[in-house]
């Protein structure tokens, strides 16, 4: 217990409030963006925006992995998993996302065999029990699953495996980040970086932040005092003029990522010319797929896969949202028509999406804006 | 799934140098190391893990933290120790 209390330390706490407010600039308006699912979480799960002056807002980015993905994948997804002789496995956090005809435990409880899987090895091994179906392997996430995939694949191959495949949809990070600073809608001052991503691309990919664009960047940890010293570290930069790279979960992040793991993904995979991402719409270079060298493992070769195309329900604005343009509590269906019992969108599907963190502890410890708004709005 | 999990590594299997048997929260399961070749942990030392790969070593108070973490979380800590329990990685 020890060890937790000097992340969590009330008094250290108030002391960076202190020095945080007091480097604001009167008049000054500054917003942040927290890019990682997991720091939003901890932000709502400690209400961390109440130490922080009005000043300074918390924007939450697109760092989810299961919020990004389109509702035309999930719908090829089960395309694919509808196949003669098929077992799909995907992760848990996979399974409740909707598709247009309902998500994997709908599919599965209609008869469909999909299967959750801890890791994509698991996978490996329900395809070398069933010799005689071919097993798919959902690959979803950022490149902190991105090496896991890869190395599953190389072990396949090491095997010689004829009937395990992956359906990838692995996202790189840096060109979603690009996508929001390239963004109309939003003025950003600065970034709260992913920390478990970090792990594996380091702190170098973000140097184009600082350099081109002029907005700082601190990695950061999950603990709340880590998230409060990233912004002390990005509010420093600001009132100093800088704009750099800053690790401040060094304890974790190499500044040069995990070697091995970008190797890894390096030999199996390859960057798309385009991506679609749900609420971001199509970027370019930001996805991966199966390098030609393992073919034999990509079920978009292997399987026909429909490519389907699927507007988002029109009463989700989880693009919005994973833009960091709305809040989740300013969403029209938030709370009310989607909540975690019943998502419409993926943000409140995932743990790490803003609007389930929000919907299962910010909303209990901070005033509701929209509330205040609408009051203002309804009066005669 | 995003999320790492800290284990504390307690045997390297001895025929298969890029597994490692871990305990999770008391969940003792069989995790793959072979993205840390550079630096392999050996029994005693703490690791992250993602989806059956470890991604970095850490130290035990950072594993402290981050279980903290993770228990705050609640049920989808609870359901990727149940989904770890079920893991067979061989």
């Amino acid at each position: 217990m020890k060890f937790v209390d000097e992340f969590r330390d009330a008094d250290k706490a108030h002391a960076l409030a202190a020095k945080i407010a007091a480097l604001c600039e009167p008049g000054r308006q500054y917003k942040l963006m927290e890019v990682c699912g997991g720091h939003t979480h901890t932000i709502y799960k400690h209400g961390l925006e109440d130490y922080l002056p009005e000043s300074i807002t918390l924007v939450h980015g697109p760092g989810c992995p299961v919020c990004v993905i389109p509702m035309g994948r999930v719908d090829d997804a089960m395309a694919l998993a509808s196949g003669p002789d098929v077992i799909m496995t995907s992760f848990g956090d996979m399974m409740r996302v909707p598709g247009s005809t309902g998500s994997f435990f709908d599919a599965k409880a209609a008869g469909t065999d999909i299967r959750m899987v801890y890791s994509p090895l698991d996978s490996l091994k329900i395809a070398r029990n069933n010799p005689d179906k071919r097993v798919v392997f959902m690959a979803i996430g950022f490149e902190t699953t991105a090496p896991s995939t890869a190395m599953t694949i190389m072990r396949a191959a090491a095997e010689n495996l004829p009937n395990f495949s992956v359906f990838c949809n692995h996202v790189t990070i840096i060109p979603a980040i690009k996508a929001i600073l390239d963004s109309p809608d939003l003025r950003l001052d600065g970034f709260i970086g992913p920390g478990h991503v970090s792990t594996v691309i380091g702190c170098r990919p973000y140097e184009f932040i600082a350099r081109d664009y002029g907005k700082p960047v601190v990695t950061a940890g999950f603990e709340p005092l880590d998230i409060l010293q990233s912004i002390y570290m990005l509010m420093l930069q600001l009132s100093e003029g800088r704009s750099e790279v800053e690790n401040q979960y060094s304890r974790v992040v190499p500044w040069d990522g995990n070697v091995t793991a970008l190797k890894v993904i390096g030999e199996t995979m390859e960057l798309r010319p385009y991506f679609e991402w749900r609420g971001l719409g199509f970027i370019s270079h930001s996805a991966l797929k199966v390098r030609e060298k393992y073919a034999r493992f990509d079920a978009e070769l292997l399987f026909d896969v429909p490519g389907v195309r699927v507007a988002d329900p029109k009463a989700c604005q989880c693009g919005e949202v994973l833009k960091g343009v709305l809040k989740p509590w300013e969403c029209k269906v938030f709370g009310t028509a989607c909540t975690p019992e019943t998502p419409i969108g993926t943000c409140m599907v995932s743990p790490e999406g803003a609007c389930a963190a929000y919907y299962n502890f910010g909303r209990m410890n901070r005033r509701r804006v929209k509330e205040a708004v609408t009051i203002e709005v309804g009066r005669p | 799934m995003c999320l790492g999990i800290p284990g504390e590594v307690i045997e390297l299997l001895p025929d298969q140098p890029d597994l490692a048997r871990v305990d999770v929260s008391g969940v003792r399961r069989v995790i793959n190391i072979g993205l840390l070749a550079d630096d392999l942990p050996v029994p005693g030392e703490w690791v992250l893990i993602h989806v059956g790969f470890a991604l970095s070593k850490i130290d035990e108070a950072e594993a402290a933290a981050a279980l903290q973490f993770l228990e705050g979380i609640g049920q989808a800590y609870a359901d990727e120790l149940e989904a770890l329990a079920e893991s067979r990685i061989e």
